[in-house]
């Protein structure tokens, strides 16, 4: 697994890469034991909270009206920001976004930054950019570290070595770290990163981070985790630079009670993580010198003029809908090729591609909608999952698609009686020559047998409903 | 990109519009607390205790023996104060140094830190610092490996929203929302406390 690559316009479908997932055992084990232990934890915050529900409506409405009128937060964030001292830059793309930190970095005359962990850095690839220039970044997370040592790719939003235990994480830190011994308790393996890391935060004077939320009204960043990483990266080093997706605005200070509530509870079932830090700008003698905030779009707006699709956007990147996904909880995060997995990234990940990658990720759902139910802002995933294959169908129009004949030929018999009952007849002699157990067939010939690839078809019935009805009218007369 | 942003929403955003739409979001969430006085400090206790983080009470008179008590239990000797802090919670007899800008390197050599509070939240278990007197600077709290807290029984709010309302008026200073010690569950998903945060967490409630 050490050669993922989660870039979408390379990866293969899913389906392909999921079918190879599946075979690793032990990577299926550490994905069910770690969304088990989450799931758990979650439920138990969640049970004890009476106002969930109308936190979750209210975290939903923030988001809806943050996107109305995104124009106006973003224009007032960057006012308050560079008011307290900010520098703001805006970036259309991940090149850009990429070309604005690499210079960042370069004029804070640093070769080195220490990194905390970010998902907006994973999408950007920014590890890679840096590295080009030469620049060497430090993920100080645990599991990034983990991660970034294994020469691994995250698989998970919110615990991205996940799909590692400790006997692996073990070999990985003995190499990298050149250690002679080693114990596997995970107290051990967090002794020995906060011994290689430590000495890293007192000595790189350049930090970047991601942003969990902006706040336009005070022109504030908050940045929510748990092990001191991100407060060693936000406050020791002379220049900070953070980079967020312009969809983590918010529109006032008060909107955190709501957020602050939400996301801890829904992503690591904590009722609050271990630290929130909240800072605006520069702050004379406690932290950087120099700040910079990148705002990147990065499609987000195509995503935004979607009308269907664009509560996409509101996501606050919790997790809480791959620790509930079933698909997900079965392949792990690498089989959706992008650093975005489980239900949010099949959505998401083909958006940011614009419909030209990753076209089979909408389908990577059984649309159960457990994660709409878990959805800390009632994201309906379901819902954008469907308008998505519509899409994919609708962008196939014109190319010879044997699966668009097929339902346009089933449309045509469904429309007519006569048609119909003609096509049960042939369908039930058919299935007799077909392999069958105990009233399900195993096997169809042809095309047809991707649907039998992973389910079983049931044998049509003796007798149809119509057949019975007429029969049962004609013996009353 | 404003202009993309606009396409996409049908035209750009008035600001009278925008405020009133916020008004107008709802929050039927429970904002107010609902316990006594007692209640609500016994919640903070146990929420506290539930993340590792040890809790005990003194009254005012007590507080500089309490301290005392707390760090000698904790084998700490040489703790680092931040400026504005209150002089009389000091015991005789143990080295506190005064933070003035001191190196990452220096604050390093201490073995811990004791600070004061904002504000403290019953429901989540968690402690408000900000840059002010008495609570210093964000990485003086954060580089030692042991953190006594301080907090006012006057300053705990049983929810996170009444702590927000508190702290809007210095919204735009550094804030560090603390719930126990530094913790990571990476790792099989285990928690362990103590990464790269102070690993130890004491707080004392005091009237």
């Amino acid at each position: 697994m050490s050669e993922t690559s989660l870039d979408p316009k390379t990866a293969p479908s899913f389906p392909m890469a999921a079918k190879a997932a599946m075979k690793d055992v032990q990577l299926r084990r550490n994905v069910a034991h770690a969304t088990d232990v989450i799931r758990a934890k979650r439920a138990r915050v969640v049970e004890e909270m009476p106002d969930w529900q109308e936190l979750r409506e209210a975290g939903k409405q923030i988001r809806e009206h943050t996107m109305k009128h995104l124009d106006f937060y973003l224009e007032e964030f960057e006012v308050n920001c560079t008011r307290a001292g900010g520098v703001v830059h805006w970036a259309k793309d991940a090149a850009e976004a990429q070309e604005i930190v690499v210079g960042l970095v370069k004029a804070s005359g640093s070769n080195e930054v220490i990194k905390v962990k970010s998902m907006t850095t994973e999408e950007i690839a920014l590890n890679s950019a840096l590295e080009a220039e030469g620049i060497h970044p430090f993920e100080t997370d645990l599991a990034e570290l983990i991660i970034q040592l294994g020469h691994d790719r995250p698989s998970h939003i919110v615990v991205p070595a996940l799909h590692k235990n400790r006997q692996q994480i073990r070999e990985i830190f003995m190499r990298e770290m050149r250690l002679s011994e080693l114990g596997d308790r995970p107290e051990d393996l967090a002794d020995a990163a906060r011994v290689f890391l430590r000495e890293k935060f007192l000595r790189v004077k350049t930090g970047v981070s991601g942003a969990n939320f902006l706040i336009a009204e005070t022109g504030g960043v908050c940045i929510v985790e748990s092990e001191g990483n991100g407060r060693m990266c936000l406050t020791l080093p002379e220049t900070l630079i953070t980079i967020a997706g312009i969809d983590k605005v918010l529109p006032r200070y008060a909107d955190l009670e709501v957020v602050l509530q939400l996301l801890p509870r829904s992503a690591t079932g904590e009722r609050m993580n271990p630290y929130n830090s909240v800072w605006t700008g520069v702050h004379a003698a406690d932290g950087p010198k120099v700040f910079h905030v990148v705002l990147m779009d990065n499609a987000r707006t195509e995503i935004l003029a979607d009308k269907e699709s664009r509560q996409t956007l509101n996501c606050i990147r919790c997790a809480a809908c791959q620790n509930a996904c079933p698909v997900y909880r079965q392949t792990g995060g690498h089989a959706y090729g992008s650093v975005y997995a489980g239900p949010i990234g099949a959505i998401l990940t083909p958006q940011l591609q614009q419909l030209q990658y990753a076209q089979s990720l909408p389908y990577a759902s059984s649309l159960c909608g457990a994660c709409y139910e878990v959805c800390p802002v009632k994201i309906n995933i379901p819902e954008v999952l469907i308008h998505l294959r519509n899409k994919v169908v609708e962008q196939s129009k014109g190319t010879l698609n044997l699966e668009a004949t097929g339902m346009k030929a089933m449309a045509m018999i469904f429309r007519n009686e006569r048609r119909f009952r003609a096509a049960q007849r042939l369908g039930r002699m058919a299935e007799t020559v077909l392999p069958s157990k105990d009233g399900w067939i195993t096997w169809l010939p042809g095309i047809l047998g991707g649907w039998t690839q992973a389910r079983d078809l049931q044998e049509m019935p003796r007798e149809t409903f119509r057949d019975w009805w007429e029969k049962r009218c004609a013996d009353e007369h | 990109m404003l202009r993309r942003i606009r396409a996409a929403n049908g035209g750009a955003s008035d600001g009278q519009a925008v405020r009133s739409g916020w008004d107008a979001l709802a929050r039927n969430y429970k904002c107010n607390g609902t316990r006594g006085p007692e209640a609500r400090l016994q919640l903070l206790e146990g929420r506290l205790r539930d993340y590792d983080a040890a809790v005990s009470r003194s009254d005012r008179e007590n507080l500089a023996l309490n301290v005392a008590r707390r760090l000698k239990e904790r084998g700490v000797e040489r703790t680092v104060i931040p400026v504005g802090f209150t002089a009389e919670w000091l015991p005789d007899g143990l080295d506190f140094v005064v933070d003035q800008g001191m190196t990452t390197a220096e604050l390093d050599a201490f073995d811990g830190v004791l600070t004061e509070a904002t504000v403290a939240i019953a429901e989540t278990g968690t402690v408000v610092l900000q840059n002010i007197p008495g609570q210093g600077r964000r990485s003086m709290s954060l580089v030692p490996d042991y953190h006594l807290c301080l907090v006012w029984i006057g300053n705990v709010v049983e929810t996170v929203p009444e702590a927000m309302s508190l702290l809007q008026s210095k919204a735009a200073l550094p804030t560090t929302f603390i719930s126990g010690p530094s913790a990571t569950a990476d790792i099989e998903m285990t928690r362990i406390k103590g990464v790269h945060g102070p690993r130890i967490l004491d707080v004392i409630l005091f009237d």
